[in-house]
């Protein structure tokens, strides 16, 4: 991970670039009905993400397909166009669809790690660094910052926008884990009059 | 140094120094702001956080000049308010601050229409333009097909709209919020808060006093306070959709 920019816009710093970890299973999963151009699997997942889409790296996508051609998960069919370069169509192997499957029943799920701060905040107070609490204060103000940015954007979405969704998932996050700090600071606060 | 002209481009619209409020005595003193230096630029939205007790709230009072200070001073549109009289003072609140309240203290036997133009009335405007004015407003937070209901007809989150519309009746210079969603459900919570984040973006002073972390969202800084003093602040309009992409998982 680079060192996150404070104030930048990501317009301003185009080197930073997202990649969907996934990407692969959501290809195969797209291909499951009916085989696609790599140009309307890429359209379809700027649907699904959205502004966040811009974050993502053009060529992605095709750089994805290919592996997963070489692997042996699809396969590929060069399709004749009248005035510009033929295409190439992809289609599912048996191998692949088993692997979407695979990935459907999957319910592995990305784990918050509360522990890191929680540790932070009992350090701080053993050893008198700082008040933990103004640790709880800077944090909330940091996810509220991140909150905005998500909620603006949620907000810039038109009308039943599948992106506002994901971004509705942001800020329900973030809420969670502010209840937390709220949480944190009642407690450091409580010990703080008891010392 | 700034210069003469670009004090006068950026003098805030509202303006503290060294503000303090005091209850009780002797042993029952309680220091509900202790020395609070803030200012609000215009067209600002500032979102005040904190505990219960934390004197948030006692804050938003005296920036509307609902209280006086016990020590400090006041300035609304560069205008000291801490030692208006009475009278003065009143007309101050009329004419220059929209107050919006957890609970939306409306007049039950007014419609929604004759709420919003009643500051415009009471500011001494003529019923022509007090009408059209609200009117106009009622239209802003989307509520044209409601004029005519009384507060009991009207949802929690429209009377707040309601309320909202009454607030901006006699285009105040600063909109002061207490809780304005504390009474409301998470629906009617986020109709009123696209209609806060409309508000800013059309350039009006806002201060918006909230435990709600997504009404604290809409606003262009925030801060929080313990103990009757600042103790955090942030400038929340700078985020940029890079860090988005790290809370939906996609990964750098």
């Amino acid at each position: 991970m680079t060192q996150e920019p404070v104030a930048v816009s990501n317009r301003e710093e185009p080197s930073r670039r997202y990649q969907l970890r996934v990407v692969q299973e959501v290809l195969l999963a797209l291909l499951a009905k009916e085989p696609a151009h790599g140009y309307q699997l890429r359209a379809q997942l700027q649907l699904a993400l959205g502004p966040l889409a811009e974050t993502m790296n053009a060529g992605h996508v095709y750089v994805t397909l290919g592996r997963l051609e070489k692997a042996g998960l699809v396969s590929s069919e060069r399709v004749g166009q009248a005035d510009r370069p033929d295409r190439k169509v992809y289609q599912l192997t048996d191998v692949g669809r088993a692997r979407v499957t695979e990935w459907l029943d999957d319910t592995s799920w990305p784990k918050p790690a509360p522990a890191e701060f929680h540790l932070k905040l009992v350090a701080t107070a053993a050893a008198g660094l700082r008040d933990p609490v103004r640790l709880v204060d800077a944090q909330r103000h940091a996810l509220l910052a991140e909150l905005a940015a998500a909620q603006r954007a949620a907000l810039a979405e038109p009308d039943g926008s599948v992106a506002a969704l994901l971004l509705e998932g942001v800020v329900l996050r973030l809420q969670a884990d502010m209840r937390w700090l709220e949480a944190c600071a009642a407690f450091w606060n409580t010990r703080k009059g008891e010392s | 140094m700034n210069t003469g002209e670009s004090q006068l481009r950026t003098q805030p619209v509202v303006e503290t120094r060294g503000l303090a409020k005091e209850f009780g005595r002797g042993d029952g003193l309680v220091r509900a702001l202790d020395g609070v230096e803030l200012e609000v630029a215009p067209g600002e939205t500032l979102a005040v956080m904190g505990p219960s007790g934390c004197g948030k709230s006692t804050l938003l009072h005296l920036l509307g000049g609902l209280e006086r200070p016990s020590d400090g001073e006041v300035s609304l549109g560069g205008r000291r308010i801490d030692q208006l009289s009475e009278k003065a003072l009143a007309r101050m609140r009329r004419h220059s601050v929209g107050f919006v309240f957890q609970a939306f203290h409306l007049m039950d036997e007014l419609t929604a229409l004759e709420n919003v133009e009643l500051p415009a009335l009471l500011a001494g405007r003529s019923p022509h333009a007090a009408r059209a004015r609200a009117t106009e407003l009622l239209d802003r937070v989307g509520l044209t097909d409601r004029a005519d209901h009384l507060p009991s007809a009207l949802s929690g989150g429209q009377r707040q709209r309601v309320a909202i519309a009454r607030a901006l009746s006699n285009d105040p210079l600063v909109v002061l919020a207490d809780e304005p969603t504390g009474n409301l459900d998470s629906a009617a919570t986020l109709d009123v808060l696209r209609l806060l984040d409309s508000l800013r973006a059309a350039g009006q002073t806002l201060v918006i006093v909230t435990h709600e972390e997504r009404v604290a969202a809409t606003a262009d800084r925030l801060i929080t306070m313990r103990d009757g003093a600042l103790v955090e602040e942030t400038r929340l309009t700078r985020g940029s959709s890079g860090q988005l992409g790290d809370l939906v998982g996609l990964e750098g």
